[in-house]
Order: structure tokens, then C-alpha cells, then sequence
């Protein structure tokens, strides 16, 4: 067992750290679920793309420079350690990407991947409906046969960043006759611009547009649009669920970061005397260092060439709630100034509200982690 | 970076839990909290023939050397299988005789404590006044003067919540004098941090076996014409201890390979914590039949709590983690 990296990673970290001191915006960007902040964010995309930072991970060719997960995990560190902007590109790069790599033709991913790592073109997730969050296969929007490709009619909601975003990835159902929910849903791809599409923002709690609602009325999807085989769509769809829970959307170098100002925090407008909320300081500082060598162990394991499985469900309840007691924790530290919805911590705050919510409900997780690595009986939910 | 084990590791800990598995510790236990010692030496004699009790003994005096990391897979070990006795005041002795580096002291207590025959209890500055087992070991004690002293005998006897732990407090003053002055008080330090890394370690295994004891009881227990464990709001229980077990695991293996004062504390506090939610967990979904002491499942039940305020309380953990941070992560 080992933690040390190797020469070549530490000079790799030296690299990122070096061009993200010389280019991480001083002041911090709009937030990226207003419009003004969107664009800034997606200008940042363009930034971190120009010199091949925006998905070191990715194959050269796609604009990437093609790193293992250990080196992603030292960049990520380095990212939020510089207190870089959130990513705008989020839901492209961490879920469309994985499921294209694994799915997708050539043609596609030639077509699609290099728009994306600029940030040129931003993409949303549409997979919820309105009756449809956690039991997702039960989803009622079609996708309909005909000449060249398919027609979306249906409904989908709490799209995150789908009000500014510019394509979209969704499941739809092209078979209703099929014998079982999961069965006769097919994976794609279309355009939030397109004829028949309406977007409508919802805001979130704190009134920003950060999520929408799409009406889809005969919207036109070429064949080209479509991912892995029509039919195939729930298959596809969970193996980028792994990715959502698991490590790539929440690096434990975004929370060793958060865990690093809240103890700055807590040193300047810490009550010595309250030692219940210093306990919580070193909750944060431990969760932090617990996630991130879980993640470093996963890993290790990856890297000896396991797959994610359903342990990305530990993941997920764990970062989700790790993420909110650290904001509540801030906000208790902040005292009156809490309640500024300008501060620092207030959207941050409100964002790891969803943790638990989104990606698969922790109600939704934890029975996984019951049924799959616990081995317990299915029943009752 | 490789973060995992290495196959040589794990066998060693998989030898362990299958000798620990053959070996009726649950009976150990019970003849250990009646005062009867042979049963439980016999299980420490088997682990002897493993070498662990070596990996906290350097190869000068018979030992392996200081390996941290392989005693912290063995003592996961221990605490899976709820072996009692002083096994982390043992291992701690032989860190402070190694780190006093008293050719003489060493000698005369190194090589008993390596083959294991030799068991050694411990109090020092800071930790708990009670001498675990002192009544069944050498009784080391490290004033907060810096006098290492070896007890003459031990104290009358103190109930423990946990019957297999055995208290008492050293005879004051008493004992010869082997050591003092600031060296000792720095030993001290050292061996107080392995305690508590090995204690970490223990918890984690007494946290496992909890959780592995209850998942095939709810499996096997109906209500309502069904097994309970098919019922979610058991499920999420057991998911939640499952998911402070295997998030404290990596501290353990982090501190192991560094054992400074913040990662160590850091895991104490994570694996502590999550034993002790275990065994709240595994006393609720066993009902009525969990709180009785006929059930092996006591055994481990009421090792939790004890183990989880050893050698560094959660809230002496915490300070210490947030002591240890410099102004810079890095």
C-alpha cells in the first residue's frame, strides 16, 4: 500500500497548479445559473480548453490530453484548491462523455465531444418527469419512428442548466408495447433550439433558473442523434448512472477544498468556547479526508481494472450529506450574516440542498446498497 | 499510488480471521469475564505462531520490525472476532520500549512481547487511569512526571461496562523504576498514537462483525409473514452502517502508513464512531433477543462503547485533528 505519487504526477500537479494560478479569474465569476453568469462560465470553458485543461482525462484528439484517473483526481485537487469557477460543462463532460465513450460511434463522438470540451456547446440532462424522478423507468415520453429518424413529443423537468444550455441527452420510449418498463427505451440527442421544443426555467429555491422544464412536441431527431441501439436505452442510461453517483461528478478535491475555507472560516468568526460547532469543523475536515482516499482506494481498483458497481451508491450518500453538514456548519459559523443570499456560502448552501435529492433519491441508494452489497431480500419500499 | 492492500496484506489478515475463526473466541471471552484466563491465552498463543505480535517489536529483540500497517489489518482481525485481553497495551509497550531505546530494557522485555507469551498493559499521561487487564499482563505506567515504572501487582478490581474488560487502578507510586525524563514522556507519545491507531483498527472489525451478525439475523428473522430485512426503513439502517464503516476504513489504512497525530486521530474518531452507530444499529434490529447477554452478539455489543472512548474519546480526537492542520492544506 502506498499514497505517494510518482515523479511524473507530482510534476503533472506542478503543471496544472502553475497555469491555474496564472488563470483562475481573481474575483470570482457571476454564478453560473443566471444568464450573465452562464456566459462567463462558458467563456472560462473556452479559457481552460485553449490549453487543453478542460478534460485532461479525454483522448488528445478530442481536445484532451488523454491522463489516467490518478492524474484527473491531482488536477481536480488543484482545480478547487485554486478556487477555480464551477464547471458550466458539467453535465456533458461527467455524464454524456462516459456514456459516449462507451456507447457511441466514432462518427459521434468525432461530431459532438470537441464542441463540448470548448464549452461551445453546453449540454443539459433530460431524464426526469414529472411522474418520473427516482423510478425513472417509468418514464411516458416517446420517441416515434419516422422517415430518417425519430419525432420527441413528452414532457421532461428539473433539467439542471437546461434554460441556457444549448443540446440535451435523454431516454425516450420508442416501444409502449414492451413487456417490461425498462425494456423498449432509447438513448439520444437533440437540440434545445430545435422546432417544437419549449423551454420553460423553474427556479430553484433561491429564485435562480437553475433548473427547466421541456416541452417536446414533435421535435425531429436524425438517426445520427441516436446512442447505442434503439431499444438499449436503459442500459446505456445506467451505466452513466454509475458515473453521477460516483467519483466523476464529485471529486473529492471540490470538498477538500470547501473543508480548507471552512476552517479558515472557522479561525476568523470561530466562538473557541463553542466547542459543539468546533466538532463540526473537524467532522468536515475528517469527511473530507475520508472521501478522498475512499476515492483514491476506488482508485487503486480501477486502476487494477474493476468497474464502478453499485458501490457508486456509498459514494453518493456520502458526499450528498457530507456536502450539506459542511454548509450548515459554515452558516452556523456565519451567524446573522447566514442569511445574506449574496454570501459566500449561501449558494453553495443551497445547491448540496439537491445532493440528496438528485441522481438517484438516497432513499433510492440506500436500498441499493441494502439489496446489492448487503445482500438483503427485496420488499417493501 | 496504489492504495489497496497488497495481496501479501490481505492473505495475512485472511490467515488471521480463519485461524480467529476456528479458535471459539465468543467462549474465550466469556471464561476471560469469569476470571478464567486459559481459554483466551490459548487464542493469543495461535497468534503468536502468525508473528503478529512481532509487528510491534523491531528485528533486533526477535521482532518483525514496526510495521504499522500489517498490525493494523491484524488488529482489524481481533476485533472482528472480539479476542480480548491487552492486545493493544501489548503492542503499545513494545512501541515505547523500541522507542526508548534502552538496550537493557529492551532485552528483558522485547522478546517475551514478540512471541506473544509475554502480555503488557499500560497507562500513561492523558489516557485513561484504569490499567486494562492488569491483573493478566505486566503493568507498565508512564507518570505525568515521566517515570516509567513497572507495577507491583495491581489494584483491586473495577466492574467494566463490558465485562471481558478488566480494570483497575496501578498501585500509586508503587513498582521499580525503569525509566524517566523526557524521553519517556516523548515514547509515551508515540505509543499512546500507535494505541490508538490499533484501537481504531479494532473498532473497525468490531463494527464489521456487527454489521455481518445482524445482516444475516434480519435475513433470517420474520414479522408480518417477511423477512424484516426486506423492510426498508431496516435496510437504510444497515445501508448507513455499512456506508461509516467503509469511509473510516481508509482513514485507518491512511494513518497506518502515517502515523502522525491528525490522521491518526482522525481515524480513531471515524472508526470509533462508526462501531459504536453498528452497534446501535445491530441492538435495534435484533429486537428484544439483542439485549440479552446469551446472545454471542453481547459480546461485541458491549466492546463497542469501551472501544470507542479508548485511547482518544471522539472529542479529544477532533481537537486533535484540528490541531494537527497547518494554516496551508498544502
Amino acid at each position: 500500500m502506498e499514497l505517494a505519487h510518482t515523479a511524473d504526477v507530482e510534476a503533472f500537479r506542478a503543471e496544472a497548479r502553475t497555469w491555474l494560478r496564472a488563470h483562475v479569474p481573481a474575483r470570482p465569476l457571476p454564478s453560473l445559473e443566471t444568464a450573465e453568469g452562464f456566459a462567463a462560465h462558458r467563456e472560462w470553458e473556452a479559457l481552460l480548453h485553449a490549453d487543453r485543461w478542460s478534460v485532461v482525462s479525454w483522448p488528445e484528439e478530442y481536445g484532451g490530453r488523454g491522463v489516467d484517473i490518478v492524474k484527473w483526481l491531482v488536477f481536480e485537487e488543484e482545480y478547487w484548491a485554486a478556487g477555480a469557477p464551477g464547471r458550466v460543462a458539467q453535465n456533458g463532460i461527467s455524464l454524456l462523455a462516459p456514456t459516449l465513450f462507451d456507447h457511441a460511434s466514432a462518427q459521434q463522438r468525432a461530431r459532438v465531444l470537441p464542441s463540448m470540451a470548448s464549452g461551445e456547446a453546453i449540454w443539459a440532462q433530460a431524464w426526469s418527469e414529472p411522474e418520473s424522478g427516482s423510478d425513472l423507468a417509468s418514464l411516458t415520453s416517446r420517441a416515434v419512428r419516422t422517415a430518417g429518424g425519430w419525432l420527441l413529443t413528452g414532457q421532461k423537468t428539473w433539467s439542471s442548466r437546461a434554460a441556457f444550455a444549448d443540446r440535451a441527452f435523454g431516454i425516450f420510449r420508442t416501444d409502449p408495447d414492451a413487456p417490461k418498463p425498462h425494456q423498449g427505451l432509447t438513448y439520444l440527442m437533440f437540440d434545445l433550439r430545435a422546432p417544437g421544443v419549449t423551454v420553460r426555467p423553474i427556479g430553484r429555491l433561491d429564485g435562480k433558473p437553475a433548473f427547466a422544464e421541456l416541452f417536446l412536441d414533435q421535435v425531429f431527431v436524425p438517426d445520427e442523434d441516436v446512442i447505442g441501439e434503439p431499444g438499449q436505452g436503459w442500459r446505456i442510461a445506467m451505466s452513466t448512472t454509475g458515473n453521477e453517483r460516483g467519483l466523476t461528478l464529485r471529486s473529492p478535491g471540490r470538498f477538500l477544498a470547501a473543508a480548507d475555507r471552512l476552517v479558515g472560516l472557522w479561525r476568523a468568526q470561530g466562538d473557541p468556547s463553542d466547542t459543539a460547532l468546533r466538532d463540526r469543523v473537524a467532522d468536515a475536515v475528517v469527511g473530507a479526508r475520508a472521501y478522498e482516499l475512499y476515492t483514491w482506494a476506488n482508485a487503486s481498483r480501477f486502476a487494477a481494472g474493476a468497474a464502478i458497481g453499485a458501490e457508486s451508491s456509498l459514494n453518493k450518500v456520502f458526499w450528498s450529506q457530507y456536502d450539506i453538514a459542511l454548509h450548515e456548519t459554515a452558516l452556523d459559523l456565519l451567524g446573522p450574516d447566514a442569511e445574506l443570499a449574496e454570501g459566500e456560502w449561501a449558494e453553495p448552501w443551497v445547491f448540496s440542498l439537491a445532493g440528496p435529492i438528485y441522481a438517484g433519491t438516497n432513499e433510492i441508494q440506500r436500498d441499493i446498497i441494502a439489496e446489492r452489497l448487503l445482500g438483503l431480500p427485496k420488499g417493501r419500499r | 499510488m496504489r492504495f489497496l492492500p497488497t495481496d501479501e496484506q490481505s492473505d495475512f489478515a485472511r490467515t488471521l480471521r480463519s485461524l480467529l475463526g476456528s479458535a471459539e473466541v465468543p467462549a474465550a471471552v466469556r471464561a476471560w469475564a469469569d476470571g478464567d484466563a486459559g481459554p483466551a491465552r490459548a487464542v493469543w498463543s495461535r497468534l503468536a505462531g502468525t508473528g503478529l505480535f512481532a509487528l510491534a517489536v523491531p528485528e533486533d529483540y526477535e521482532g518483525a520490525g514496526l510495521l504499522p500497517l500489517e498490525l493494523s489489518l491484524g488488529f482489524v482481525e481481533l476485533g472482528r472476532a472480539g479476542v480480548p485481553g491487552p492486545v493493544v497495551e501489548s503492542a503499545a509497550v513494545s512501541v515505547l520500549l523500541t522507542e526508548l531505546a534502552d538496550e537493557a530494557l529492551a532485552k528483558r522485555f522485547l522478546p517475551g512481547l514478540a512471541q506473544g507469551g509475554a502480555p503488557a498493559t499500560l497507562t500513561l499521561p492523558g489516557g485513561s487511569p484504569y490499567a486494562l487487564d492488569a491483573d493478566a499482563a505486566h503493568c507498565f505506567t508512564v507518570s505525568a512526571a515521566g517515570e516509567l515504572r513497572l507495577a507491583a501487582g495491581h489494584g483491586a478490581r473495577l466492574g467494566s461496562t463490558d465485562p471481558a474488560r478488566r480494570l483497575s487502578l496501578p498501585p500509586a507510586g508503587g513498582g521499580e523504576l525503569l525509566a524517566a525524563g523526557p524521553a519517556v514522556i516523548r515514547a509515551a507519545g508515540v505509543a499512546g498514537r500507535w494505541a490508538r491507531l490499533l484501537t481504531a483498527a479494532q473498532c473497525l472489525g468490531v463494527g464489521e462483525a456487527l454489521l455481518a451478525r445482524t445482516v444475516e439475523y434480519v435475513k433470517q428473522r420474520t414479522q408480518f409473514g417477511t423477512p424484516i430485512g426486506s423492510f426498508q426503513a431496516v435496510k437504510h439502517r444497515l445501508a448507513d452502517t455499512l456506508l461509516d464503516l467503509e469511509f473510516a476504513r481508509p482513514l485507518v489504512w491512511a494513518a497506518a502508513l502515517s502515523p502522525g497525530p491528525g490522521e491518526v486521530a482522525a481515524a480513531k474518531l471515524a472508526a470509533g464512531e462508526a462501531s459504536y452507530r453498528a452497534a446501535m444499529t445491530a441492538l435495534q434490529l435484533h429486537g428484544a433477543v439483542g439485549y440479552t447477554e446469551e446472545l454471542d452478539l453481547s459480546l461485541w455489543l458491549r466492546k463497542a462503547r469501551p472501544l470507542r472512548d479508548a485511547w482518544g474519546s471522539p472529542s479529544a480526537c477532533r481537537a486533535e485533528v484540528l490541531r494537527s492542520l497547518t494554516p496551508a492544506r498544502r
